[in-house]
């Protein structure tokens, strides 16, 4: 799903989180978003209007910034944040932005807000745990660049608050870390209710993330949210409607359609589908047929208790790669019934007349009646993986060259 | 103890369709079911088992001692905090898609009542020698013997208790620590129980790409006597960082979380490590 969000920077990032727990998905919420969230918390933004045309663009906060609204990392140096000093260069930064794509991702809305006049910048923000199973608060005297970054360069800035969910994170617990990073007086209590309000965002948006960076002092002593990000669980969409069809913007077509067909299926870069029921099981089938010298196209997830229909579905998916060169299906019956599955497969390969080889490999519930279908119809099933997978990567590799 | 043999379970969301499935499976096999729960449908009885409206109701019928969830995502989080608030232990919470805040506020809960959930998104726990199992797992490939098995995945559970079957070597327990990134109990706290446990000789790790638990359990197994033998899955899943995020930073070892770095970890603390799913059997053998 987050293909978009990581897109031609870097897929894998993508693939690594996807396959692991792909029930577990982000939202990332658009720069303007998040901040038109932090403001109704009371965290002051700078002034600004969000906008999908030039034409209409109206704006006196002279000078300006021109910000691309995308959902990749790395919009600056990519050219997606741009200067303009009058309304005429507005119109023409908007314009030029909006036919644009930064890294791949189509720029359908920009953000005109006032130039800030920054004396130092921070980072505050509020994440999620899970090793720990709580959430952190972190804050840094270095911001504006990302956090992986300022642990690198300097990890001993980064201060910390583990927060009890049960207990909640209080005033006197952000002001304990506000104040670590140097920042005294007046200011102690302001910004001590900013990092306060994320947290309350962060909990009442079912966030994973809540991050202001940076977090500017301006010249004249103001504290502003220059940027923001904000990352929700995808699993609590059904306490937060108003993004439900922002996050199906966020997926493929091919994503949208498997996850309407409860399928996981990411793609690889190899010539043989792979299909199977549960996640680890369907990794363990990738690393076998790597084993054995193969190369899998495709990461497929039928879940638990596939039907004939969803098979289909996953073999059509599959096969919409045109690498696929052969196809090993791994089923451990347990709520998913073999002779289902088998009936799916043929009903596959009958209608369509596919002349690709099929290697079959099921066990676990109703075994003997999928074996047999499969069986009948030419199909030979093999009762392990190893054996399967060694059986397809031969197959697969006689077919090419031949 | 995991599960005491005269563990009494009640099913929360039993008038569902996989609620009703599995209370009927795991009655065949042996656990004993004593009620469910669905809120207005108390009162009824479904296969001969007592429904109530709440947990309490159960509880105070039918002496029930632990749970076992169905309940769908959007209602799970009282469903477990029901369960935790009458002491029941442990709770085994099937149902996937829970958002991840409500996981952390359960996990929270119950670590204060001292409650085991095991779970969300897991297969469940089975001891086949006693032939309990709470949980959705097919029970025969599960053999009765002395190796224990923990697992973030459930049909990757099944495939390597099949193999150790054929092969003669049984298990004790089997506990699926449950596919969430957030989950009850860890893989460590299993690897602790299984330590303790007179019945289990030998543990086998099934761990997977993603989070830092692998690589948090080899403190513990270096101090471990038993022998534990992994399998990590998703070798081939092209490395890379995780998300962008600050999550990302906090476990602090930078390459933590793919199935390299887990390997190597595991593997300096003396746990033998499985080519594939197959070679956890000669692993075994050699071990024991």
């Amino acid at each position: 799903m987050i293909y978009s969000l990581i897109n031609t920077k870097n897929k894998k990032l993508y693939l690594l989180d996807n396959i692991c727990h792909y029930s577990w998905q982000i939202m990332r919420l658009y720069e303007y978003q998040a901040k038109d969230i932090l403001s109704r918390y009371g965290i002051k933004t700078p002034k600004g209007v969000v906008t999908d045309t030039a034409e209409k663009i109206e704006f006196d906060e002279t000078p300006s910034v021109v910000k691309a609204q995308v959902l990749v990392g790395g919009r600056g140096k990519a050219g997606g944040i741009k200067f303009a000093d009058n309304n005429g260069e507005i119109k023409k930064t908007v314009q030029y932005l909006l036919s644009t794509s930064i890294k791949g991702e189509k720029v359908k809305k920009v953000l005109v807000e006032e130039r800030l006049d920054i004396d130092h910048e921070f980072y505050l923000g509020i994440t999620l745990d899970r090793d720990k199973k709580m959430p952190v608060a972190l804050a840094s005297a270095y911001g504006g660049m990302d956090i992986e970054d300022i642990a690198i360069n300097s990890p001993q800035s980064i201060k910390k608050k583990y927060i009890d969910p049960l207990f909640g994170f209080w005033d006197f617990n952000a002001r304990k870390i506000v104040k670590d990073i140097g920042i005294k007086g007046n200011d102690l209590i302001g910004v001590t209710s900013v990092l306060s309000a994320l947290y309350t965002i962060f909990k009442e948006y079912d966030a994973e993330l809540v991050e202001i960076n940076p977090f500017v002092r301006t010249v004249d002593g103001r504290f502003l949210a220059a940027d923001a990000k904000i990352l929700i669980d995808d699993n609590s969409l059904f306490r937060h409607r108003e993004f439900e069809e922002q996050v199906k913007m966020q997926y493929s077509d091919i994503e949208l359609m498997t996850k309407m067909k409860n399928i996981a299926y990411v793609g690889l870069d190899g010539d043989i589908g792979i299909i199977g029921n549960g996640a680890g099981l369907v990794m363990a089938t990738i690393d076998t047929v790597n084993l054995y010298g193969g190369n899998p196209a495709n990461f497929c997830d039928l879940g638990g208790g596939a039907s004939k229909d969803r098979v289909i579905d996953a073999i059509d998916i599959v096969f919409s790669n045109k690498n696929v060169k052969g196809v090993f299906i791994n089923i451990m019956g347990g709520i998913t019934r073999c002779d289902e599955i088998a009936k799916g497969i043929i009903e596959y390969k009958n209608t369509k007349r596919i002349d690709i080889p099929f290697v079959i490999r099921m066990v676990g519930t109703r075994e003997d009646e999928g074996r047999k279908i499969c069986e009948s119809n030419g199909i030979p099933v093999i009762s392990t993986m190893d054996e399967a997978a060694k059986m397809i990567v031969r197959l697969v590799r006689d077919n090419t060259y031949n | 103890m995991m599960i005491n043999k005269d563990v009494k379970v009640v099913v929360q969301g039993i008038t569902g369709n996989q609620g009703r499935f599995h209370t009927n499976i795991m009655r065949r096999y042996g656990t004993q079911i004593v009620a469910g729960v669905s809120p207005g449908k108390g009162g009824e009885n479904l296969d001969d088992v007592p429904v109530f409206d709440t947990v309490e109701e159960a509880v105070n019928d039918t002496n029930a001692n632990a749970s076992i969830i169905f309940v769908p995502a959007q209602y799970c989080k009282s469903s477990i905090f029901e369960s935790i608030e009458m002491n029941l232990n442990p709770v085994v919470v099937i149902t996937e898609g829970i958002p991840v805040h409500d996981t952390m506020d359960a996990v929270w809960y119950a670590n204060l009542k001292k409650i085991r959930i095991i779970g969300p998104n897991t297969p469940g726990v089975i001891i086949p020698s006693q032939k309990i199992k709470i949980g959705i797992m097919p029970d025969h490939v599960f053999k009765p013997g002395n190796i224990g098995i923990v697992s973030r995945s459930g049909t990757l559970m099944y495939e390597i208790a099949a193999n150790l079957s054929e092969k003669g070597l049984g298990q004790s327990v089997c506990i699926g620590k449950g596919g969430d990134p957030i989950t009850g109990l860890s893989i460590t706290e299993i690897l602790k129980f299984f330590e303790q446990d007179n019945d289990t000789k030998a543990v086998v790790m099934v761990g997977e790409i993603g989070g830092n638990e692998e690589e948090d359990a080899s403190v513990l197994i270096k101090e471990m006597e038993k022998p534990v033998v992994a399998y990590i899955a998703g070798k081939n899943v092209p490395p890379g960082r995780r998300m962008g995020h600050a999550g990302a930073i906090i476990g602090g070892s930078s390459g933590g979380g793919t199935a390299e770095n887990k390997i190597k970890v595991l593997s300096s603390v003396g746990v033998k490590i499985a080519a594939s799913p197959k070679d956890v059997t000669d692993l075994l053998e050699e071990v024991i």
